[in-house]
């Protein structure tokens, strides 16, 4: 029953807040078991489409499936759990009462002193809550999204604002606890979290996907080089017509060619043409990430 | 397709079956939960402080110097003292409890919570469970610094003064969620504590009505403490409830339990 339905189906979603356009027909298919990194700059959508998808906000447009149903039926039966960036704690509560008291609005949960252990917090269980740093308080909210055994896990850029051995430590108790079969999608603007952790990341930007597939895919977007050079009046068409040409790009007396053999073209434009000034550089997943989800000049 | 006897999912390894996908019962209200909210409340020292320790002091101030003193009745004037006071330490307490929605409220803990099972519904009952259990013990703490100051009454008047207390402060556990549903503060109780005790003065709690001028008698017939201040004494003074009174307790009830009913409409509709 589970594998039969897609763990997540979004058919296109529209969510505007006055005039700005959050999320602008995005559809999406998650497979149970799959591991997604949801990956944008801030203000691409990505909470707006997590908190569509958690139902805690209605599409103006479009519809969202969980695990073959509703949202909220997903939610009260504990199938899917996730981690927000919104969702606040208790303060006045410790560790252990705030994970005890969020199990007994379930009705059954894995015991509370095992979900402790599993996010790394058993140590600290007697702690009150406002007495948590962010990191603690961040790894106890996965541990109220650890209660139900869900599913489906969602995490909305769980590792914001942590340091760097914080970050380590979250996402080492997340795999340690991730299992096959359960689904995780997570929202991050960290390049190197999506890389790591995910098998499939998508590339949201202003609320639309702009790119989707296995991260070595999304890796293969950032591959070749780019080679620069001075050329007025440069034959763009000819150019693009080159073996192991991409793309080719004229701005002024400028050109600018995407390619996997650099060599070659550096070797032609020296040799059958009047290019001076060649440069090669290589591109990285940072370049791709930026061109891909930045807004480009004029666009 | 929910409903189906569960089956291992193909691929799981280390959990040999699933888990039990059931709704919770009751939208998830657990009376256990009572337990960890009443710690969580006796573990606030402001929260003990006005709620519990203050109105037993104010008797200790208020009260014990009328010793021997008695109503038209007979009966002690320490008696009205301390009823009334129980009156307050009952709707400081409800209300407080309350008004807890509005911390958590602004602390986000609602937003979290709907990530879990628990129905909107169930957060208000336990909410109110929890105020109606802190307002009964305000009334018992009042109740036995009054008995070991030296208070007698027959039983019928303790137990008919206490549930009147008590039951009447439901008013305030209405309150307490109105304004607990219409500011997302905090400290929401720094800016009702002063209000409370106003109404508490309107009510007859710290001064009888009838010695206040006559312009803030007739105010204070329409201020929602008057009823359950009047029904809560009626049984010592045997004065009997007016229907000013009643009316005075239907309609406060009313009108905080359906503005409370119409805010947490709107707090948990979705956007």
């Amino acid at each position: 029953m589970t594998s039969t339905h897609p763990a997540v189906e979004l058919n296109g979603l529209t969510k505007t807040f006055g005039t700005v356009t959050a999320v602008d027909g995005l559809s999406l298919r998650v497979q149970p078991g799959e591991v997604v990194a949801f990956l944008g700059p801030n203000g691409a959508g990505k909470t707006t489409t997590i908190d569509m998808l958690l139902g805690l906000a209605r599409p103006d447009a479009g519809t969202v499936r969980v695990l073959g149903g509703t949202a909220d039926d997903a939610v009260a039966r504990g199938r899917v759990a996730a981690v927000l960036q919104t969702g606040g704690l208790l303060k006045d509560l410790t560790v252990g009462e705030t994970v005890r008291m969020t199990a007994h609005f379930y009705r059954h949960t894995r015991p509370a002193a095992e979900v402790l252990e599993r996010a790394g917090i058993a140590d600290i269980a007697d702690r009150i809550v406002g007495r948590c740093s962010g990191g603690q308080q961040q790894r106890l909210r996965f541990a109220l999204a650890l209660l139900p055994d869900p599913d489906l896990m969602v995490l909305d850029e769980p590792t914001t604002g942590m340091d760097v051995e914080g970050r380590r430590d979250f996402w080492q108790a997340l795999r340690r606890d991730a299992r096959d079969g359960r689904t995780v999608i997570f929202a991050t603007h960290y390049l190197d979290e999506a890389d790591a952790y995910a098998d499939r990341i998508v590339l949201v930007r202003q609320g639309r996907i702009v790119a989707d597939g296995t991260t070595a895919e999304i890796k293969n977007l950032a591959a070749g080089r780019t080679v620069r050079a001075t050329l007025p009046g440069a034959d763009q068409a000819a150019l693009a017509a080159l073996p192991g040409v991409d793309a080719v790009e004229v701005r002024g007396d400028s050109v600018l060619v995407r390619t996997g053999d650099s060599d070659a073209i550096a070797r032609h434009l020296l040799t059958r043409t009047a290019a001076r000034d060649v440069e090669i550089t290589s591109r990285n997943l940072e370049d791709a990430f930026l061109a891909l989800t930045t807004e480009r000049i004029g666009a | 397709m929910s409903t189906l006897p569960a089956t291992p999912a193909a691929t799981r390894t280390d959990s040999p079956t699933q888990p039990d996908r059931r709704l919770p019962a009751m939208g998830g209200f657990a009376p256990a939960v009572l337990g960890i909210e009443l710690r969580r409340v006796l573990r606030n020292r402001r929260t003990l402080a006005f709620t519990l320790i203050m109105p037993a002091v104010f008797f200790l101030i208020f009260g014990l110097p009328q010793r021997g003193q008695t109503l038209d009745n007979g009966r002690p004037v320490m008696a009205y003292v301390m009823i009334s006071l129980a009156v307050y330490a009952a709707m400081v307490a409800t209300t407080s409890a309350g008004g807890a929605v509005a911390t958590e409220r602004a602390l986000g803990w609602s937003r979290q919570l709907r990530l879990t099972p628990l129905r909107p519904t169930a957060y208000v009952a336990t909410k109110v469970a929890t105020a109606m259990t802190l307002g009964l013990i305000a009334v018992v703490i009042e109740f036995v610094v009054g008995a070991a100051a030296g208070v007698r009454l027959p039983l019928d008047v303790w137990l008919l003064s206490g549930l009147a207390a008590w039951l009447g402060s439901l008013v305030f556990a209405a309150f307490g969620l109105f304004i607990g549903y219409l500011v997302p503060a905090e400290n929401v109780m720094q800016f009702i504590g002063p209000i409370l005790a106003v109404l508490a003065m309107f009510g007859g709690l710290f001064v009888p009505v009838e010695v206040l001028p006559h312009v803030l008698q007739q105010v204070a017939k329409f201020t929602p403490v008057y009823g359950m201040g009047e029904l809560a004494r009626a049984p010592l003074t045997g004065d009997g409830v007016s229907m000013a009174g009643v009316a005075n307790m239907v309609f406060w009830t009313l009108a905080f339990g359906v503005g409370a009913a119409r805010l947490f409409r709107r707090d948990t509709a979705r956007v």
